[in-house]
């Protein structure tokens, strides 16, 4: 076993693994250069029949050559796995730009999710969230608000009527709630004082649906019944209504108006979030969102009539409270630029689905 | 109220520079919604002149008659020669003097007016119409002719007071005096810190017993009634010019000059009042309630039958006006013939309550209702009365009567006693006592007293009755603006309850399921329930109903929400979306067994619990619902594979979403209902305390539901009772305990009966497996005919495991074997390949 032909057996071995393009030829070169019936294998087994001193020599050369083909092959075999994970990878890449609409996105209705934006407002106050009937009795939507039978303000609110025992003729004593106002009542009757309350519902008046105006809009109303509360308080917590919810920067302002519920009694505007009233006397820039009014009306508000706390039995000597509601639908209309009232009664998916979970 | 700003300024010296803008701003924070400032005559320019008419010339030929004019304008025209000017209209004759626009005028719309070639002339100008000059109705329906008296080649802008502002404002229901000028004049004398003069403060002659007689029997509804008498009028006597522009602004349209002169004098104190022809009263003038069934015909040309409520004035022949609301026909005025002149003037004072029902009662709101309505100021009476006497004197050349007839039923004023401290506790400002005093003087109210104010309210201001009112008084008149902003301090609140945070929670599972929200009206029609195939004695069929709903077709309100929501998707489906998940939840209506008025409860003490308990009976029942629909393709077909169409599975699904929610372990089998498919039908049921509460339904609706209205084929829909569901709901759920032993799986496929439901094999499997199943799951149901007909194969993948231990392989089959013995036993299953 001459040295030459051990290193030429190397050489055969190391060339073929170098040779071998793939992981398959490098299989085949394995069996070939390493297998049972290899040169070096077979070798191998030669030195056995060796004389003494030939064995010590041919068995390390042997050895050394086997080691060396090992390490080659091992060498080889990750080289070309690694490319083949690397073409692997490049094989399998996607385009990542398909759609995946396989199930279209569901939404919540955005007056839900304004509804709920607002009382949490509150509710991170410490005010909970009070709910009542929306076919309610006369009382609590009129009477127990200091609307006496033949006031006039009783008539302003176009309200739907309930048939009673005698079906269309005589009267019932209950409508489908014009406001939210009567869960106030509810609240005082049905709770301690101190109350901190809102209420957002459902409500309805006899308006015919138009861009405008619907017969079944949403309400958010709130009530604080304390000792000693002001109309500083009821500033205070319309203010941070705002900001809570259009920006620290915002601010309302109180315009004397008449509520049977309320005396005194106010119509709140909000600063115009958009413009915050630069636009008002500068034509240059003119704003739609406020009519370049400067200001925008969200509802009425006041200080309880102590009438009404008579009537929900709380001590209008010792407690003192402020209310103050408005509609959702407008909210909704000049916060995310709704122009039709319409759209937001019809369940148009299109409508409805860009505004998500919450807004 | 309609206020010309010209008006204004004679009862109070406003800056000659503050506009109409600027007068707004100032009502406005002292409490009054000044909704618009009109600018009248804003765009006019002159010239306007008054002419004489010279000629005229009829032109032939033309399709309408047309008039071709010389005009004698004086010098406004520059030479003095007559103005030629072509004219369509006929309400004219020579020597009228009318109203002239010359060429290099603009009028109102911007209108230029320029010598132009018409009907084979040149009109050098126009003869103008009130309506062209944008000064409202005034009846003649023509061009204007004026009084003989005016001068040719007076100004006419300034003669007929073209140019002025006025101010539209909504009077609030409380503020009664605010309609009338001096009312307005009141607050912008307030406003600007000016003082008022008072058109109610007349000399007026006291009462004899030499006046028109009356006789009030009925003082509790008219506490006041002023007559006079005016005789020698002249019937041919006009409304002069400045009295016409008055109405015209105020938003009236002159009629004749003894109602125009009631008009007036009710613009401007306040008082509605009324003018009798009195050739045609007959004896005394009296004052009661109607006999039920007596007739009046208004002088709309109405004729009603009365209310033994209403209140009358009557003569001798019996009621000739509705008190406070409308005059009869059988004594007006009469306007067409000229024949009136003698008049009695009527000023009276009627309750409010009384002419608000009546007003209703009669669907009559007129101007004087409204006034009546909101409060009128009684001590204002005698002075309209005198006011409208000198005005038909004035300017109808008619001569005081010396009678003057006052009935006065007696009434102390009305007194609040504040601590004088009270407007700064309700407003949470410091004004202080002096400022308190100076506030309700302004007002008019007389103050007396140090800490405690005795205020005694002003005759035209019967809205002050509380302490609050007089609060509101002095803040407003601080001003709302310089309100300070503070915050009070709630207790610590409960946050959300579960019910709220479920509502919550429902909506943004359905939503991330893929539904979509719809708020649909609950207003349904009946026929609706003949659509769904709802039985006849359905409790469904009970509805709330409207006395006056918006459209007679739906009249009642929803008992289930799947009407609107299936309106909702048709409406998509119109507009061109076929693949839909809606949902909703809202309350439905169920009316009381036995129906019962609503009370009207006392407002001057808490109601009892009884009195609160018998409101809550007469209400219906309101539970929320839940519902979902689906048409279309549930998963779109894409690059991905093929799509899937919404199926009764997804309906179900949606239930089972909720009762998730809920933290509910929702029944769900077999059942039939109403417009769902008779094959495709989920009942959904939940215990409560132990009992079984069927809460809804899921499925595929009834094809021939579908057909009938007008929705597509395989429509879904589920709906359920969402108060029922939470009330079943277990509560709080309870951590489990996590076994770290391995799992041993064992399947079985069982072959049962085809009507064999899943759910009952299921259930036998579980309680046969006994405790150490950890999880089982249907995962293939095939039907073959190697099965055999009405047979199918249910596979199902049991999980076994201990708490305390690696189970063998023995434990676990033993376990799936007692399973399987169970099923078999209660389903008739047979383990397949068994």
């Amino acid at each position: 076993m001459k040295p030459e032909e051990i290193e030429r057996m190397r050489d055969e071995a190391l060339a073929a693994f170098a040779a071998a393009g793939d992981l398959d030829a490098l299989q085949e070169a394995k069996v070939a250069h390493t297998g049972g019936t290899s040169p070096l294998a077979l070798a191998n087994r030669e030195i056995g029949a060796l004389p003494p001193h030939a064995k010590a020599d041919a068995g390390k050369r042997v050895g050394q050559a086997r080691g060396a083909v090992n390490k080659a092959l091992a060498a080889r075999q990750a080289e070309l796995e690694a490319e083949r994970d690397a073409r692997v990878l490049v094989e399998e890449a996607v385009d990542v730009t398909l759609p995946y609409d396989r199930v279209p996105a569901g939404a919540r209705h955005p007056l839900t999710t304004m509804m709920e934006r607002v009382a949490d407002v509150f509710v991170s106050m410490g005010y909970e969230v009070a709910e009542g009937p929306e076919v309610e009795a006369e009382w609590f939507n009129f009477d127990a608000l200091n609307f006496g039978p033949d006031h006039p303000a009783r008539q302003m609110q176009d309200t739907f009527f309930v048939e009673g025992p005698k079906g269309d003729h005589g009267e019932s004593g209950v409508v489908l709630r014009t406001h939210t106002s009567p869960v106030q009542a509810r609240a005082m009757l049905d709770r301690e004082p101190p109350v901190y309350i809102v209420c957002p519902g459902r409500v309805y008046r006899t308006d015919e649906l138009d861009a405008t105006h619907t017969p079944v809009f949403h309400q958010i109303e709130l009530l604080a019944i304390d000792e000693g509360l002001t109309m500083a308080d009821l500033k205070g917590t319309l203010d941070h209504m705002v900001q809570s919810l259009f920006g620290s920067d915002m601010k309302t302002r109180l315009r004397p108006n008449y509520f049977p519920f309320t005396e005194p009694s106010a119509e709140m505007d909000m600063l115009c979030y958009v413009c915050k009233g630069e636009s008002v006397g500068n034509p240059d820039r003119p704003c739609r969102t406020c009519s370049s009014e400067g200001w925008i009306e969200l509802g009425g508000c006041g200080m309880v009539n102590p009438r009404v706390l008579v009537a929900c039995g709380v001590d209008p000597v010792k407690y003192s409270g402020f209310a103050f509601g408005f509609g959702i639908e407008r909210m909704l209309m000049f916060r995310h630029n709704v122009e039709d009232m319409r759209d937001m009664v019809e369940g148009d998916v299109r409508f409805t689905r860009p505004f998500g979970m919450e807004i | 109220m309609r206020v010309p700003l010209s008006w204004l300024r004679e009862y109070v010296d406003l800056p000659a520079t503050e506009t109409g803008r600027d007068v707004q701003a100032k009502l406005i924070s002292a409490g009054l919604e000044v909704e618009t400032v009109e600018q009248l005559g804003a765009d006019l320019k002159g010239p306007l002149v008054v002419g004489q008419v010279l000629t005229i010339e009829e032109l032939e030929g033309f399709k309408k008659p047309i008039r071709f004019c010389t005009v004698d304008v004086g010098t406004a025209n520059g030479t003095g020669e007559p103005q030629e000017i072509v004219c369509g209209a006929r309400n004219f004759a020579v020597g009228d003097k009318v109203v002239v626009v010359l060429p290099g005028a603009v009028l109102p719309g911007n209108f230029a007016i320029a010598a132009r070639k018409t009907y084979g002339k040149t009109s050098h100008g126009m003869i103008c119409s009130g309506d062209e000059l944008g000064m409202g109705d005034d009846g003649s329906g023509g061009i204007i002719v004026l009084p003989p008296e005016v001068e040719v080649g007076t100004d006419a802008i300034e003669l007929l007071q073209l140019v002025d502002e006025v101010l539209d404002i909504a009077v609030t229901p409380d503020r009664g005096y605010c309609l009338s000028l001096r009312g307005i004049a009141r607050e912008a004398a307030i406003a600007y810190g000016l003082p008022l003069r008072d058109p109610a403060l007349l000399d007026v002659p006291a009462p004899n017993a030499f006046g028109y007689p009356v006789q009030v029997g009925d003082p509790a509804g008219c506490d006041r009634f002023t007559a006079r008498t005016v005789t020698g009028l002249d019937p041919e006597a006009r409304s002069p010019i400045w009295l016409r522009r008055r109405l015209q602004k105020a938003g009236m349209r002159p009629i004749s000059l003894a109602v125009d002169i009631t008009n007036y004098v009710m613009l401007e104190l306040g008082q509605p009042l009324h003018a009798y022809d009195r050739s045609r009263v007959q004896g005394a003038i009296g004052v009661r309630r109607a006999e039920q069934g007596e007739k009046l015909t208004t002088l709309d040309g109405v004729k009603r039958t009365l209310d033994a409520e209403d209140l009358v004035i009557t003569d001798d022949r019996g009621p000739i006006g509705l008190a406070g609301v409308m005059g009869g026909a059988n004594t007006e005025i009469d306007d067409t013939e000229g024949t009136t002149t003698e008049v009695v003037v009527e000023a009276a004072h009627f309750d409010a309550i009384s002419i608000a029902r009546t007003a209703r009662r009669h669907k009559l709101a007129s101007e004087a209702s409204k006034r009546f309505e909101r409060g009128v100021d009684p001590q204002a009476a005698s002075a309209a009365a005198q006011r409208t006497v000198d005005l038909l004197v004035l300017l109808a050349g008619g001569t005081a009567d010396a009678g003057v007839t006052e009935v006065i039923a007696p009434s102390a004023p009305h007194t609040i006693t504040i601590p004088a401290n009270h407007p700064d506790k309700v407003a949470g400002v410091d004004y202080g006592r002096e400022t308190v005093v100076r506030r309700l003087q302004q007002v008019g109210c007389d103050v007396y007293g140090q800490d405690e104010l005795i205020v005694t309210v002003p005759s035209w201001r019967p809205d002050l009755t509380d302490p609050n009112d007089l609060a509101e008084e002095v803040i407003r008149l601080e001003g709302y603006e310089n309100l300070p902003s503070t915050l009070p301090k709630p207790p610590a609140g409960l946050g959300l309850t579960g019910r709220q945070r479920l509502h919550r929670r429902i909506g943004r599972a359905l939503a991330g399921a893929g539904y979509v929200e719809a708020l649909n009206y609950p207003f349904i029609g009946e026929h609706v329930f003949d659509q769904f195939g709802l039985a006849a004695d359905d409790p469904k069929r009970k509805v709330v109903k409207l006395v006056n709903p918006l459209s007679d077709e739906e009249p009642a309100l929803r008992t289930t929400l799947l009407p609107g929501l299936l309106g909702a998707l048709r409406r998509n489906d119109g507009r061109g979306s076929h693949d839909l998940a809606l949902f909703e939840t809202g309350l439905v209506f169920h009316p009381q067994r036995e129906l019962r008025v609503a009370g009207r409860l006392p407002v001057d003490r808490r109601p009892t619990d009884e009195e609160i308990a018998s409101l809550t009976a007469a209400l219906p029942f309101q539970p929320r619902h839940a519902a979902v629909v689906l048409a279309g393709a549930r998963e779109q077909a894409g690059w991905w594979g093929k799509g899937r169409p919404a199926d009764w599975a997804d309906a179900v699904e949606a239930a089972r979403i909720l009762a998730r929610e809920a933290g509910t372990e929702l029944l769900v089998r077999s059942g039939q209902y109403g417009p769902w498919h008779p094959g495709r039908c989920a009942e959904l049921a939940v215990l409560v305390d132990g009992t079984e509460k069927v809460i809804g339904y899921a499925g595929e609706l009834h094809p021939g539901v579908l057909k009938t209205l007008g929705l597509a084929p395989r429509t879904c829909a589920m709906e359920l009772d969402l108060d029922a569901l939470e009330e079943a709901s277990a509560g709080l759920p309870k951590g489990p305990k996590i076994s770290t032993f391995p799992v041993a799986t064992q399947d079985v496929a069982l072959v049962v009966s085809r009507e064999i439901p899943h759910a009952d094999v299921e259930a036998a499997l579980r309680e046969g497996a006994g405790e150490l199943l950890e999880s089982i799951r249907l995962f293939d149901v095939y039907e073959s005919e190697q099965l055999g007909e009405d047979k199918k194969s249910l596979a199902y993948a049991l999980r076994f495991r201990a708490t305390d231990r690696t189970l063998t392989v023995d434990e676990a089959s033993a376990a799936r074997d007692a399973a399987v013995a169970l099923a078999a036993e209660r389903t008739g299953a047979v383990l397949r390949g068994a």
